[in-house]
This record gives structure tokens, sequence and C-alpha cells, in this order.
């Protein structure tokens, strides 16, 4: 009794240090310590849960395995794979919720709301530690599925089968507690049915989806509190929960998309846009011209998107920026919250590159001042710049807020080839007349011109 | 039963405190929030070790949830505390 209270004392404790932690995470000046306080609250919750447990030995020895794994991979990691990183702990930590309901039920839940919650859970965190493991594979590229294939197909219907499943085992089978075959085929549909939730998913929703499993980790660790009557679980998941979905609902708005479209339908359903005859012909540009133009502008604006990523080309455009800057012209970065595949990719990237933070400005900061902008530099984005999501009301990304990059003086594109976005929508700011396309690696056009002003 | 709808407050008034504490994030800040949000929801780590072990599938269930929870914890804490040192202001 004594040391449940003393437990439950620091817990509360704990509670505080992550609510502050998540708060000071979400302001510039102050996430470095807000991610320390919040891994204060971690350790104190987590000595403190030591005084009485049963068996501390092989425990110790499953938080040092974990602990040497998790730094490893952390302190080894390229700062380009941290997309795929982040959904891979993701998933791991999906994966020990999963495990914890699965134990609590053998140890036959002694209530109906305690039955349901140990099924939920389990729901939660295997879809959570599968999807997230697809979520892996496709951001690191390991696999590249149609969404159309049959096995894309199976695993979606498999999906659907495991919730209908679990629907059934909280509200009609509450009586089969003691059922371990019927809890075993729960256990085996949820894992197959999170590959399923996935796998349909394309690269450019990528961000919502992993906004999503982390909301759904949270969730699963806050249910999970629930189960073990545990408050600093509830506290911490819920707030796991909380910010993974206003991040799910921020990616969804810069795309204009219900969250439900994105998970359930996808781009295939648009309707087929009418515009991809009058497209007329593109002007092509080389690298001498656009290093001339670039000369003499004294505003550019950089717009960067996944082709960035994929060419890692940040160092160059970092570089291209300052010998700009020592030119006397003005540079900023137009983000936009949904380029890349993960909330706030670009911004990354350009910090690795040792961008600085205030000269990165989102789509609503940098679209009204456009027409005074000289150049404004694609590199290796689409939709987030397809003036058809303005202009053309029959277009199915009609109404995403974009960057109106075709509202600058002269617009460079830096692109490998005609291929059209990730929306599969034909971009008409290729035709334009102020366009300029800038074929190729963008790494060696943008390496280019940066040799061009040092000459 | 009290329990539960005890536990069921704080569980809706978190997630509603979440949602204010973080519901004007900037955008440089998407990924280390959720990184460093994916960190915290290694809190399942308590949970893993609060596990009874009365049998060998429990005892090995709660080493499993331990050690990938602390996977979760110890990566997510240093991948987000090596992002946000990247980011500087001129």
């Amino acid at each position: 009794m004594e040391i449940s209270l003393i437990q439950n004392i620091v817990y509360i404790f704990s509670s505080i240090l992550f609510i502050t932690g998540i708060k000071m995470l979400g302001k510039e000046d102050t996430a470095v310590k807000g991610n320390f306080l919040s891994a204060i609250a971690m350790f104190v919750a987590v000595l403190v849960t030591f005084i009485n447990i049963s068996n501390p030995l092989i425990l110790i020895a499953g938080i040092g395995l974990g602990a040497f794994i998790g730094s490893l991979i952390a302190l080894k990691v390229k700062m380009t794979s941290i997309p795929e990183m982040v959904a891979l702990f993701n998933g791991f930590g999906g994966l020990a919720t999963f495990l914890i309901a699965w134990s609590e039920f053998n140890s036959t839940p002694d209530n109906l709301f305690q039955y349901i919650l140990v099924m939920t859970t389990v729901y939660v965190g295997g879809i959570t530690f599968t999807g997230s493991l697809v979520a892996y594979a496709k951001l690191s590229e390991k696999i590249q599925i149609a969404k159309t294939s049959i096995i894309t197909k199976l695993f979606t219907t498999i999906f659907y089968i495991s919730l209908v499943f679990l629907l059934y085992s909280v509200i009609v089978t509450p009586l089969l507690v003691t059922n371990f075959e019927f809890f075993t085929v729960l256990l085996v549909l949820t894992l197959l049915g999170g590959i399923g939730f996935v796998l349909p998913i394309g690269g450019g929703d990528m961000p919502v989806v992993i906004s999503l499993l982390n909301s759904l980790s949270g969730i699963a660790a806050a249910f999970a509190g629930l189960i073990l009557l545990n408050n600093v679980l509830i506290v911490a998941g819920s707030l796991v929960g909380a910010s993974g979905l206003i991040l799910t609902i921020i990616m969804a708005k810069a795309m204009n998309r219900s969250i439900s479209n994105i998970l359930f339908v996808g781009y295939a359903s648009a309707s087929s846009s009418k515009s991809s005859e009058e497209q007329g012909e593109v002007n092509p540009i080389n690298v001498s011209d656009a290093y001339l133009i670039l000369e003499n502008a004294s505003s550019v604006l950089i717009v960067p998107g996944y082709g960035m990523a994929v060419a890692q080309a940040q160092h160059v455009v970092r570089e291209l920026g300052e010998l700009l800057e020592e030119n006397g012209t003005e540079v900023k970065y137009g983000i936009h919250p949904v380029a890349g595949r993960m909330p706030g990719h670009m911004n990354v990237l350009l910090a690795e590159a040792n961008v600085s933070y205030d000269v990165l400005a989102e789509p609503d900061d940098v679209n009204p001042s456009m027409d005074s902008v000289d150049v404004a530099v694609v590199i290796g984005a689409n939709d987030v710049v397809n003036p058809s999501a303005t202009e053309e009301p029959g277009s199915p990304i009609y109404g995403m807020p974009i960057i109106e990059v075709h509202n600058a003086k002269t617009v460079f594109v830096l692109k490998r080839s005609m291929s059209s976005g990730f929306a599969g929508v034909q971009n008409p700011l290729f035709f334009k007349q102020n366009t300029r396309m800038l074929f190729g690696d963008a790494k060696e056009s943008i390496g280019g011109v940066v040799s061009e002003f040092k000459d | 039963m009290e329990t539960y709808i005890l536990l069921g407050f704080v569980l809706i008034l978190s997630i509603y405190l979440g949602l204010e504490l973080i519901s004007k994030v900037p955008s440089t800040l998407h990924t280390p929030l959720m990184s460093g949000a994916n960190a915290i929801s290694g809190i399942a780590l308590v949970g893993a070790l609060l596990l009874t072990a009365d049998s060998q599938l429990q005892t090995a269930l709660a080493f499993l949830a331990v050690t990938f929870a602390s996977i979760n914890v110890f990566g997510g804490y240093l991948v987000t505390n090596r992002m946000l040192k990247m980011f500087k202001k001129k």
C-alpha cells in the first residue's frame, strides 16, 4: 500500500513533466529542453515502477537490450532516413502494447469491460505495429507494390475482415472470455490487417499515414493504461494520441482531402482531367542560361519537394542559396506542409544541410508577395505547385492549398522527366509562358549552377 | 467500474489537453514533434514492467514488450534530440 502510494505520487509528477515537455516541444526556442523534460519524465516513471516488479533480472536485460539497439539505430541513422526510422520506432511502440494486451488476456480478464479493453488494445497495437512496418518498408523503398495488385487487394480485404472480427469479438462474444482459439484468430487477423491498412496507401499520402500511426501508438498506450489501471500510461498515451491527431489533420488539410478519403479511397477514383490536350510546348533551359538569370535576380524562392530528397540535393541547394545571398539576392524557401514523405520532411533535410530555419516560409507567407519574386526554383516538387489546384475546378487536386509559383516572374522547374506527380495529374505549370524546364538530376543541375557562380 | 469511469475522465481530459497544447505547432517542428511524441508513446515500457509473469508465455511476452518499448524510448529520444540540434537560427 505504502509503495503503491509513492508510485502514484511519482506518476503524477512524471505526468506533469510529460505535459510540460510536449508543450515545449511545440515551440522552436524550447523544443530541445522539452524533449529533455519528457525524457526525464520517462526515466522517473520507469525508475519508480521498478520498486515492486516481479522478476527484475529478465526485465533489466530487456531494457538493456532495447537501449542498446535503440541507441545504435538512433545514432547511426542518416538524417535522410529519418522518416522510415520514425515509422520503425513507432511500430515497436505499437508492438509493445500489443504484447502487453496479449499477456493480460492470459491473466484472464475478470470483467466484461476489461475483456473489451484487452481486445481493442490488441487490435490498435497490432495494427500500429504491422502498419508501421509496411510504412517503414515503403519509405525505405524496400517494397513497391501497386495499389491495384492482387496482393494489395488481398491484404486490404483481410484488413476489413479483421475490423469486422474485432467488432464481433467486442460486441457479440464477451461471453467467450477464455476462448483461446478465438483470441488467436484475432491476434493473427490483426497483424495481417495492419499490413492491409497501409499497403494500398501511396507515397504522397505517407505524411498522413505516419501521423495517424503515430497517433494510434499513443492511443494504444493509453488503452494499455486503462487495462493496467495506470495513470501515467493514460496521460502520456493520450498526449501522443492528440499530437498525432493534430498532425494528421494538418496534413489532410494541406491536401484539401478528408482523412477517410486518403485512407480508403486514394486518388484513383478522381475524375479524369479534361485539360490534357491544350498544353502546348515546354521551354527547356540549360544550366548556363539558368545561371545568368539567377545572377541577375534580386529575389529567389526555392521550393523543394520529394525529388530533392531522392536526389540528396539539399547540400548543393544550401550552397546555391549562400552564393545567391553573397550576390545580393534575397533567398527564401517555400515549404509546403506535405512536400516529401512525412510531416516536416523538407525542414529536416534543409536543417541537416545547415539552412537556417528563419528563411523557411510556409505557403501563406510566400503566396501574397509571389509577383515580386524574380525566380522561383522548383526542385523535385510537383503537385504542391500545380496551378490546377486554383484554376481548374474539374481537377482532382482542385482546392488544395499550393505554393503559387506560377505567379512569380520566372519559374525554373528542375525535373528528371515529364512524368506526372504522385496524384497522376498533369501539371500545367510546365507549359506556362514564364516556366523554364531544367531537365536532369537535381543535384547535378544545381551543382552546375553553383560551379558557374564560383567561376 | 468506478475506477474505469475515473480513468476515463483522465483519458478524455488528457486528450483534450494535448489538442490544446500542440494546436499551433510551426511546420519546422512537425518531424521533431512526431518523433518526440513517438518516444513518449514508449511509456508502454512502464506497462510492460508491471505485467505479471505467471507462465513461461507471459514471461516471454513481458520480456519482448520491455525490449521493444525500450527500443522505442531510447531510439525515439535520441533521434529527436539529434534532429533538434540541427535546427539553427542565424
